[in-house]
């Protein structure tokens, strides 16, 4: 099996609130501090990897970030123009009229359109070799399905034409197991869990991509093994806790408590952990990021959860 | 004036509630359902657009579908709660939805199937997504209308910009009375005649060829056929969702990202001229990791672990092993402290303000049942 990080193109994606973002940034962050030309591609727009990499905004145009890695935020229409421009060799695009009427008026027309303009652009830089390897933070689990099927729903649907032409390769190159792979982000929570294992079957039903990785997101530490537990109980109890108030001199009821919740959450999050893993087969990797205990964005984050991806894929 | 979400609620018709993904929002509008079911009464409906099975296992159901469903009232007794009103539940079929409103607005059968048999229309009401913002929306229109509940509060659909569902029903109206449209649907003779529309085909031509354009063509063609209905739809939908009896649930955690969306999307709301009533704020750590006397406790605990041991006592366990405990007690209050902490910060912070502002705990556990939800529900009741 290809090593993750020796693909071409990877698509990270994953149910809202699960850490997507800083997944991709983080992978790309990774390859590119391991020599490879990396792009980070952004789709939905948001900003977001310009706070993981604490930069400003990128454009259509890619911005370098940092050696060997660039980031560029995907925009449709300057897609289409770019790709009307070099494949079609059309120059007076001004002739159109307002371009961006015309767009969103075929956009609305003919679905998967703008799909096929994201993930398009996307291909033609992996085809190009630009770059080394392209990370793109791809729509979240409700909409991956669709992008990543464009090339083939719009197969379907023109039936002659240059698209019809040029979305041969782009769905070879999809279908390409070592070039291509999707990388599912979640966390340990039942929500994200499910949506994980279905996108999973959904992604191996419905499309030809090969689903490299799962990304397990703030996984939180165990604290105790099973008989420092029963310590923690006996702590916990009345005659023990007060002895433990008085040496301390302070409340030590809202620290036990604290450390409850950290159990409970373990235990809780364990459970959906077992789930996900009877539910994958083994030929799915599960890469593990621990809670990392502060919410705050930026590069340091970023590089934290890149360290944590670098010692599980065993750099 | 402070408000509560009870008061909030028992003032609308429909509360619709919104966010960024996983956020906690489909269990939110369940719950806020549920509670005013329970103590406001009258007919309640939650509306959610996520195939969430879980919620329906919550309340008692087999599947949630396009049609609203009552939650028996043996549910709620399991729950342990004797409602003054009906809690009723549907799930959004985007599919279906849009089957129905081609039957309601097209001219005649036969319209009606060349409409749901063509291929670009399975396309759009199939496999994309995009077309789901508009039917909550006129779904949600749709149930209000029959005037049956009191209430409805409504989930709304992941989008990728939080806003696409508001401006769905604009933008659905503008889409059918655009001039391009008229043109791609008009005659082809007197299409090739116009000289102002001849690159914008040739150019369409090339790359999509000339069928899929005729395709496109006869979607649009039998779509607007039901062009009045359509628009004047749109704008009730519109006047539903800027009307006095609806507000708007605004949900986010406390992280950086999905409460950044839920300022940015409070304003909007305001500026568009539409009620933000409520902003939820969920899955909050519990104060206690604030105290700074337990935080110095947790120091202690961290750094002085082999004295402590020894006041403890042998009772507690061998010393090493006290020792151990006590300092990942400690170290695991002051992680969650930095969390807890950081959380402060950021609603210390919070620009926007609206009437109702509810903290909902972080719930450890997950929710299951009924009585889990109205567990979550009575700390959004009491915010």
């Amino acid at each position: 099996m290809t090593d993750l990080l020796d693909r071409r193109l990877l698509f990270v994606t994953g149910k809202g609130g699960v850490g997507k973002s800083t997944a991709a940034a983080a992978l790309a962050l990774l390859s590119a501090t391991r020599g490879r030309r990396t792009l980070a591609c952004e789709v939905d727009a948001k900003g977001d990897l310009a706070d993981f990499y604490e930069t400003s905004r990128p454009g259509f145009e890619p911005q370098k970030v940092a050696s060997n890695l660039w980031h560029m935020a995907m925009d449709t229409e300057a897609s289409l123009r770019e790709y009307l421009h070099l494949q079609l060799r059309i120059p007076a695009i001004s002739r159109l009229g307002p371009l961006a009427r015309v767009f969103d008026f075929v956009s609305t027309a003919a679905p998967g359109v703008r799909e096929i303009l994201t993930v398009g652009k996307i291909g033609w830089e992996v085809r190009e070799r630009h770059y080394d390897l392209v990370v793109v933070d791809a729509p979240a689990t409700g909409h991956i399905v669709g992008q990543l099927t464009a090339p083939q729903a719009i197969n379907d649907l023109v039936r002659v034409g240059q698209v019809r032409e040029q979305t041969g390769w782009l769905a070879d190159l999809l279908a390409d197991p070592a070039a291509t792979g999707l990388v599912v982000v979640t966390t340990p929570e039942e929500m994200p869990v499910n949506e994980t294992i279905e996108l999973v079957h959904k992604v191996r039903h419905e499309t030809r991509i090969d689903v490299a990785a799962v990304v397990v997101n703030r996984v939180l530490p165990e604290l105790f093994s099973g008989a420092d537990e029963e310590i923690f109980e006996r702590l916990s109890e009345p005659a023990l806790s007060d002895r433990l108030a008085d040496a301390v001199h302070g409340p030590v009821a809202p620290v036990l408590e604290a450390a409850r919740l950290a159990v409970t959450l373990r235990r809780t999050r364990a459970g959906h952990l077992d789930h996900l893993r009877s539910a994958l087969d083994a030929g799915v990797p599960l890469l593990y990021v621990p809670y990392l205990f502060t919410r705050g964005h930026g590069l340091r984050t970023t590089g934290k959860v890149a360290e944590a991806l670098s010692a599980e894929l065993g750099y | 004036m402070t408000l509560s979400l009870e008061q909030l609620l028992a003032a609308k018709e429909v509360a619709i509630c919104c966010g960024a993904g996983g956020v906690g929002k489909t269990t939110t509008a369940a719950a806020a359902a549920a509670m005013a079911a329970v103590s406001l009464g009258g007919k309640v409906l939650v509306l959610t657009v996520d195939p969430a099975r879980r919620l329906a296992d919550a309340l008692g159901m087999e599947e949630l579908g396009n049609t609203e469903v009552r939650v028996p009232d043996s549910v709620m007794k399991a729950a342990g709660v004797a409602p003054r009103g009906e809690l009723w539940a549907a799930m959004l079929d985007a599919k279906q939805s849009w089957d129905e409103l081609v039957r309601r607005h097209a001219p005649n059968q036969a319209t009606v199937e060349r409409i749901l048999e063509n291929p670009l229309y399975l396309n759009i009401t199939g496999r994309f997504a995009a077309g789901n913002e508009y039917i909550a929306m006129e779904r949600l229109y749709e149930i209000h209308r029959t005037g049956v509940y009191d209430l409805i509060v409504v989930d709304t659909p992941p989008t990728r910009h939080a806003l696409d569902f508001l401006e769905a029903p604009d933008r659905m109206a503008e889409f059918f009375s655009s001039r391009l449209l008229r043109w791609l649907t008009a005659p082809s003779r007197s299409k090739m005649l116009t000289l102002a529309s001849r690159p914008f085909y040739q150019v369409a031509d090339r790359v999509l060829g000339s069928q899929f354009l005729q395709d496109i063509a006869e979607f649009f063609l039998l779509f607007q056929t039901m062009y009045d209905g359509f628009v004047e739809r749109s704008n009730a939908v519109k006047r539903l969702i800027h009307g006095r009896r609806t507000t708007f649930v605004v949900v986010t955690s406390l992280e950086a990202t999905p409460l950044r969306e839920a300022e940015f999307f409070m304003e909007a709301l305001g500026r568009m001229g539409l009620h933000p009533g409520a902003l939820v704020l969920n899955k909050v750590l519990p104060s206690y990791l604030l105290d700074p006397a337990a935080g110095r406790v947790a120091e202690r605990l961290r750094s002085d672990g082999p004295a402590l041991a020894a006041e403890v006592g042998p009772e507690a366990g061998a010393p090493p092993a006290v020792t151990r405990v006590l300092r990942e007690v400690g170290e695991s209050f002051l992680n969650f402290g930095v969390v807890a902490k950081r959380e402060a910060e950021q609603r210390a912070e919070l620009a926007y303000r609206p009437d109702v502002i509810v903290a909902v705990p972080f719930f450890e556990t997950d929710i299951y049942d009924l009585a889990g939800l109205l567990r979550h529900g009575t700390a959004l009741w009491a915010g």
